[in-house]
């Protein structure tokens, strides 16, 4: 990846040559947009590779297929410093929503030192996406001026301007480009779909435009947002478009919800990511579900978000699907039941009358309010080295969800979080091996 | 000087400074879970779980003793449930010291339909309308099942405004309260039965309790009855004129107390520990506790403030996050909640921290003094009743 031209550093960038005591490299300014893609491998679609040169330092990396820590107000839900600290393989990037942020504008350009500091991450990198996947956004209110972003006080329309502000008193390290994706709420016309494109277009130019003159954004990466609905030639032209513009990555956007056939959706994911230069990440938000993780992995996406455990915590469940592609003969023992109690989810008598299940339940989770969780002193998984399964029993989790502590909040995330980690861990690694056809197998058989 | 308890190694305690001029002390308390240094604050844990906070955080910020209710816990998940577990202490996966309450206060205070006999305290269950029968040797069965490192007495509670002859009846029911309980505690070896000193604003009556009481081998006292609403001017009248009573060679515990000042004259007057759910409370309801008093960062005028919560304060919320981000999360945030519990915690421990330094170093005094003086401003400001206590033992605030 190429070094965009700069007219000066940036501010922050100063900072970071002061805390790391480095000379005075000319480079320096350009440290971000220094990050690297190296892919190690492609089989089938699937891109197995390593980003680096990522941060302030530019010194951390990520692994592909790799996932975002999900964050709320700029934080992991439910998690301090000190518990996200006990969660084995947290992503190095952090992602960031605008809607949750919007309304802290004011507060951080007086701040002047970027969101990361102001959040207590000052060493992470962070992607600032516009939208939270956690919560999906009322159609129709965007126009060829502004897009809506539903912050806690409500709706709130950015114009590039607005949105490129924000971004200057963010800092963040990527950004997700002001785009019009709302073409996920039923059926879109092709004059829509067109429209998304255009309008993506015309936010990409004017942002970019902006960026030039600001500063503060020299370092920070602008990741450009492939539209266009379920119109093939609109997502193609989309995606010849943005790849066309200094962008540092490319967010497939309008995959999410059900309203789109699953079929179409990954025709168009695959048919986008092959317009899509190889050297640059290729994000999806929304999608977290464990086989359709695998099927975007095949068409050619790299890069997840975590609001999927977030969900599953929200709802009292933890996470209990094997990803386990290789296991030794006795641990299959333990797995095997691991996915029976993953499969009777819901379907159960045993579910307290009180607590009602939340039909969003998948098969991937367990809901631990059920009433047969009372007085099972196992881990939430067998074999979990997470904090709450080394510590804890369903049983306690249990007690927990039914007297509404907030304890129940924290150790589910804890769990969730790694569990979540874990199986992109597990899905690297059976890239490397070879062995993804068995992971799949073992994921799908879950799914039903 | 009273004699040790013969009621077996469940307790020790050593007197390790006096202060030389107030009732002030630092003690070592030996206890199943490790030893307590005091003056102690116990946070309090109502159902099994600190609140949001882990017990790896909750240890970290070096916490060696906390409350669970009975009341709660005994309703659920039910005692034959934390049987199975081990105890309390599996069951929440506490390594430290647990402090239990009979059940009998949350049963007085939170259920309107409850009857006090000579049996016991008669209730209906709010969860499944089932009637019970609270009795002392009940509240001890399940304190003996919960396994707490100290458990306390059934006692008659009556609330601190009350007057007349029912406070008197509460009083020597609970004496006779305590000699059931002491009769129905299963391991006296491994839980250590604190008695409850009754007898409401009656310098009379809460000296007859104390000279019963006193009389029964029972490691450890509570001072009960008190910070429920009373005049502040009776309350540590009872409190000074409990400790006057009280053996040197067994702690003192306080209930219901942990306001900064409170606390503070409270070891003056003698106290040993303290339990109290307003810091967790407090910090559920945005607000910080500083020396100064307290920093509600849920107001519009911290948005911007990016200084932390209070700059001498170390703990994790401190180091790492402003005024200005908790005011930011506090709206939609449950972890907003969580930092400023742990800084609340953390709060109340270095309070009593600092106590404790000053009482072995001999600076008591001189630690009083300068904490009024933060945490009011100027002398007018002092509330009377702590001017009045503190030179009762001898601490004069000029
Ligand atoms: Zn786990
Ligand atoms: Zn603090």
């Amino acid at each position: 990846m190429t070094c965009r031209t700069l007219s000066r550093p940036g501010k922050r960038d100063a900072h970071a040559r002061e805390a790391a005591g480095a000379s005075q490299d000319v480079d320096t300014a350009c440290q971000l947009t220094r990050m690297k893609l190296s892919l190690s491998k492609v089989v089938s679609g699937c891109r197995l590779g390593t980003l680096t040169n990522l941060g302030k330092n530019g010194v951390q990396t990520m692994e592909l297929p790799g996932c975002l820590l999900y964050t709320k107000t700029g934080s992991p839900p439910h998690l301090t410093h000190d518990t996200l600290q006990a969660i084995k393989g947290v992503p190095a990037i952090v992602q960031l929503t605008l809607s949750t942020l919007v309304e802290l504008h004011e507060v951080l350009e007086e701040y002047k030192e970027g969101i990361g500091k102001f959040i207590g991450m000052p060493e992470s990198v962070l992607y600032c996406s516009l939208h939270d996947p956690g919560s999906p956004c009322p159609p129709g209110y965007n126009n060829n001026k502004t897009v809506s972003i539903w912050g806690y006080g409500g709706r709130m329309e950015m114009t590039a301007s607005k949105f490129m502000s924000m971004q200057r008193a963010l800092q963040p390290d990527w950004f997700q480009c002001l785009s019009d994706g709302d073409t996920i709420s039923g059926e879109t016309s092709r004059k829509r779909a067109k429209k998304s494109v255009d309008r993506s277009l015309f936010f990409l130019d004017e942002c970019l435009q902006l960026q030039e003159k600001s500063p503060e954004l020299q370092d920070s990466v602008m990741v450009g947002v492939i539209e266009g609905g379920d119109m093939l030639e609109e997502r193609l032209r989309s995606a010849r478009e943005t790849a066309k513009r200094p962008v540092g990555g490319f967010l497939l956007d309008g995959f999410q919800g059900q309203a789109m056939a699953k079929e179409t959706k990954l025709k168009l994911m695959a048919s986008v990511t092959a317009e899509l230069p190889e050297d640059k990440p290729r994000l999806i938000h929304g999608i977290g579900k464990p086989d359709e993780v695998l099927e975007c992995i095949e068409r050619g996406v790299d890069m997840f978000e975590s609001s999927f455990p977030y969900q599953v915590t929200e709802r009292g469940c933890a996470l209990s699907f094997s990803y386990d592609y290789n296991p030794d003969p006795e641990a299959a023992v333990i797995k095997q039941n691991g996915i029976q109690d993953a499969g009777k989810n819901g379907t159960e008598k045993g579910i307290n009358e009180t607590s009602k299940a939340d039909p969003e339940i998948t098969s991937f989770e367990i809901f631990l309010k059920e009433k047969r969780y009372r007085d099972d002193f196992g881990p939430l998984v067998h074999g979990c080295t997470c904090y709450c399964c080394r510590n804890h029993s369903r049983a306690y989790v249990h007690h927990l969800l039914v007297t509404n502590e907030l304890l129940a909040g924290v150790l589910l995330m804890m769990h969730n979080f790694q569990h979540y980690f874990s199986f992109f861990h597990s899905i690297r690694d059976a890239l490397r091996d070879d062995r993804l056809d068995q992971l799949k197998k073992l994921i799908f058989r879950q799914a039903l | 000087m009273a004699a040790p308890s013969s009621r077996g190694p469940a307790l020790s305690l050593r007197v390790v400074a006096e202060c030389g001029l107030s009732k002030a002390r630092a003690c070592e308390l030996r206890l199943p879970h490790g030893p307590v240094l005091s003056p102690v604050f116990m946070p309090v844990g109502t159902q099994g779980t600190m609140k949001g906070i882990t017990a790896r955080q909750l240890e970290g910020l070096g916490c060696r003793i906390c409350l669970g209710n009975t009341y709660h816990l005994g309703m659920r998940p039910g005692p034959e449930l934390i049987k199975q577990a081990n105890g309390l202490h599996g069951f929440m996966n506490w390594q430290q010291n647990l402090l239990t309450d009979s059940g009998g206060f949350q049963m007085v205070s939170l259920v309107e339909l409850s009857e006090v006999t000579e049996e016991g305290v008669r209730f209906q269950s709010p969860y499944n309308g089932e009637e019970i029968l609270l009795t002392p040797e009940k509240s001890i069965e399940i304190q003996n099942t919960l396994g707490s490192d100290i458990m306390m007495q059934l006692d008659d509670v009556v609330s601190s405004t009350v007057t007349g002859p029912r406070v008197e009846e509460a009083m020597y029911r609970s004496i006779r309260w305590l000699d059931r309980c002491i009769a129905a505690n299963s391991k006296p070896d491994e839980q250590n039965l604190f008695a409850i000193i009754q007898g409401g604003l009656d310098p009379a009556l809460r000296t007859k309790c104390l000279e019963e009481m006193t009389q029964r081998d029972v490691p450890g006292f509570a001072i009960g009855g008190l910070s429920g609403g009373e005049a502040k001017d009776h309350f540590w009248r009872m409190v000074t004129l409990s400790t006057d009573h009280l053996p040197r060679g067994k702690p003192r515990y306080l209930m219901g107390v942990g306001y900064a000042t409170d606390l503070v004259v409270c070891v003056a007057l003698g106290c040993d520990m303290f339990d109290c759910v307003f810091p967790t409370r407090t910090a559920r309801f945005g607000s910080a506790l500083v020396p100064w008093g307290s920093l509600p960062v849920k107001n519009k005028q911290f948005a911007k403030d990016f200084r932390p919560i209070d700059e001498n304060c170390d703990c994790p919320t401190c180091r790492r996050y402003s005024r200005a981000f908790l005011h930011a999360l506090v709206r939609s945030e449950t972890v907003a909640m969580h930092l400023l519990t742990v800084h609340n915690i953390a709060y109340q421990l270095n309070l009593m921290r600092s106590i404790r330094e000053s009482i072995v170093e001999q600076r008591f005094p001189q630690f009083v003094r300068d904490f009024m003086r933060t945490m009011y401003g100027s002398q007018e400001r002092y509330p009377p009743w702590a001017v009045e206590a503190l030179a009762s033992v001898n601490i004069t605030l000029e």
